[in-house]
């Protein structure tokens, strides 16, 4: 297997015509790259789809009121209820697999006036009642300062966090907001931090324009009373988010005397959900690619299985020299399948290295321009799905060479020799 | 050494059968250095394939060396090759781009001979034919007398018992026909069993036997007192 007669004999027969050996080769390399670049494109789709999700908690869902739709105990259907501070008590009471449960009331927001002031400027931001575990469920970045506390809620202090694009539109680029007061709706707060938008794109931008104040002050200052607006809430590890859901829903329309039956009292979404179907849509993206590739890759092998084919038609008579020497079939059949596989790995492997190398270029090239190109990030190809390539080139080799190495024993000597 | 019994041999062609060997008896002893003559289409070159184990037969018996040769698979049919028959060709059937030594070597290879052990002996059996000085030359650059001389090398690295030469000469003018044919006898001389397949009569009268063939049958089988001399 390793004498160098072995090789010298692949050499002779490969080299014999180099410009059919290198389109062969390059059917085979070209079939890889392919496969290599859409892996690899297909992981930077889904490291940027999924990075999407990485600032929110994956196993939250959020839950607000609508109106109710079906009549229940004396109420008429169309009747509209409002969560309450109650309803926060009653979940943590009731629901253990909620792990956080955060209370949320809103001001302002897309397409609001300006509603927040600071000497003659002004801007029209999200502002948003929070509590010091909403941290747990969307991840928000300080820059300067720090975000809300416990005391801040128990004290219902007039404090503001605010979003970089906050920062840029009410303060000078010297001055530092730390410290120093805007005004929500007519009621002065103090900025205590600087945050900065955990999403890249449109979502950021969003992000940067929000305002947080604690729960309990923004039930005060805006004259909210006891209402909630919505309720984020994660589930315990362990505990599928739509099974949570289910329980909170059930609590809370019990609550209100909704009726159970009624979907449509309360509106949900389910970050779990969103998260799961899009994990399905790319477990079909990537079996699309391995569908596509393979093809690609067997129409490769099979321009190898043809050209062995030729290059055992025209050896045929010195493969008869050889048989009348002694060289036993299964000697004969070895080498072309060797040949083969090595004409298959060989430019399957420079096709690898290739399609790896493109896709290290675009990883550079998006890290260097930044990398918030959107939902793409990390392009690449693992090493598990290389050495899985690779394995079904071998494999591919071996069968492309099977078809001809039996058609080179399948001529008996004595018509090998007379050929010509 | 070589023993036939009513060995029957018929191609098709189509839908034609084609009877080729139609009954061949024959015993060629150990040491002997016999000539198969005959017209074209009289199955020579058959009858030397069977014996050399290159073609199966329909019906009869071959014993080569005492062991019955029937139905064999390729690789039985290989092995027995590879141990025991060298063959000679008319158009020489040098791999055309291994060195002479290298072709010289090949049977070795297919034995399994070390490469180091291979090559050297592959150079004594050049020198054993004269050629030494182009060991490491392709076949391209040898004359046709030189081309078949390394073919007979080849043929005797394996120690055959026999030799089978199918029109060693055909190729070859007259003088390096003769040059060959003095490389042929000096082996016969050494104990090898030799066959050569010629329908030159002055091949043939260098050789102790002549065995005519015609038309599938054996017309005459003499032995040539002054040639085996």
């Amino acid at each position: 297997m390793f004498d160098l007669d072995n090789w010298q004999e692949i050499y002779h027969a490969l080299a014999s015509n180099k410009l059919r050996t290198f389109l062969t080769a390059f059917g085979v390399f070209w079939g890889i790259f392919l496969l290599m670049v859409m892996l690899g494109s297909g992981s930077g789709l889904e490291n940027g789809v999924v990075a999407g999700f990485e600032d929110e908690a994956t196993n939250s869902f959020f839950v607000w009121t609508r109106r109710t739709s079906i009549p229940y105990r004396g109420l008429p259907s169309g009747r509209r209820f409002e969560l309450t501070g109650g309803d926060t008590e009653a979940i943590r009471l009731h629901v253990p697999e909620a792990a956080v449960v955060a209370p949320r009331n809103q001001l302002g927001g897309f397409r609001g006036g300006n509603n927040v002031t600071r000497g003659n400027k002004a801007g029209g931001f999200s502002v948003m009642g929070d509590i010091p575990e909403y941290i747990q469920i969307e991840s928000v970045p300080i820059v300067g300062g720090r975000f809300l506390n416990q005391l801040d809620l128990d004290e219902k202090r007039k404090i503001a966090v605010i979003g970089t694009r906050v920062r840029d539109v009410l303060f000078e680029e010297s001055e530092d907001p730390i410290g120093d007061s805007i005004e929500i709706n007519g009621v002065y707060f103090k900025v205590v931090g600087v945050f900065e938008p955990s999403d890249s794109g449109e979502g950021g931008g969003n992000e940067a324009e929000t305002i947080f104040v604690p729960f309990t002050t923004f039930q005060n200052a805006f004259n909210h009373g006891d209402q909630v607006d919505w309720f984020a809430i994660t589930a315990v590890p362990g505990v599928a988010a739509s099974v949570v859901q289910e329980k909170v829903l059930t609590l809370l329309a019990a609550r209100h005397r909704v009726a159970p039956e009624d979907d449509r009292a309360f509106g949900h979404f389910n970050m779990e959900e969103e998260y799961n179907q899009i994990q399905g849509l790319f477990g079909g993206i990537s079996m699309l690619i391995w569908i596509v590739g393979t093809g690609t890759l067997a129409a490769g092998a099979i321009g190898v299985s043809n050209i062995m084919m030729i290059i055992v038609k025209e050896r045929t008579k010195e493969i008869g020299v050889r048989r009348a020497v002694g060289a036993r079939p299964s000697v004969v059949m070895r080498q072309i399948v060797f040949e083969a596989i090595l004409l298959t790995s060989a430019a399957g492997y420079v096709g690898l290295l290739a399609g790896v190398g493109v896709m290290e270029g675009v990883r550079k090239l998006l890290a260097s321009a930044g990398g918030n190109v959107q939902m793409f990030k990390n392009p690449g190809v693992d090493l598990e799905h290389a050495v899985l390539a690779l394995v079904v080139l071998v494999i591919s080799g071996t069968l492309a060479g099977l078809v001809p190495a039996q058609r080179a024993v399948s001529v008996s000597p004595v018509d090998a020799l007379r050929a010509e | 050494m070589l023993r036939l019994e009513k060995i029957h041999k018929s191609y098709t062609i189509g839908k034609n059968a084609l009877h080729v060997l139609k009954g061949i008896d024959l015993t060629i002893e150990e040491g002997e250095l016999a000539a198969i003559m005959g017209s074209s289409g009289s199955g020579k070159s058959t009858l030397l394939n069977i014996l050399g184990l290159l073609d199966d037969y329909d019906s009869g018996e071959y014993h080569l060396d005492g062991r019955l040769m029937k139905g064999l698979s390729e690789t039985r049919a290989a092995i027995y090759r590879s141990q025991s028959l060298g063959f000679v060709f008319q158009s020489f059937n040098l791999i055309p781009f291994k060195t002479a030594a290298e072709n010289v070597a090949l049977p070795l290879y297919y034995q399994k001979v070390r490469r180091k052990k291979r090559n050297k002996l592959a150079r004594e059996y050049l020198e054993k034919v004269g050629l030494l000085e182009w060991a490491d030359h392709l076949p391209t650059e040898l004359s046709g007398g030189q081309m078949q001389r390394v073919a007979i090398a080849r043929a005797l690295i394996s120690r055959p018992k026999v030799i089978f030469a199918d029109e060693p000469t055909g190729a070859l003018d007259s003088t390096t026909s003769l040059e060959v044919m003095d490389v042929l006898q000096a082996i016969n001389a050494e104990g090898v069993t030799m066959v050569i397949v010629t329908h030159e009569h002055d091949i043939a009268g260098m050789c102790g036997r002549v065995i005519h063939l015609n038309d599938g049958m054996i017309e005459t089988d003499e032995r040539n007192a002054a040639a085996a001399a």
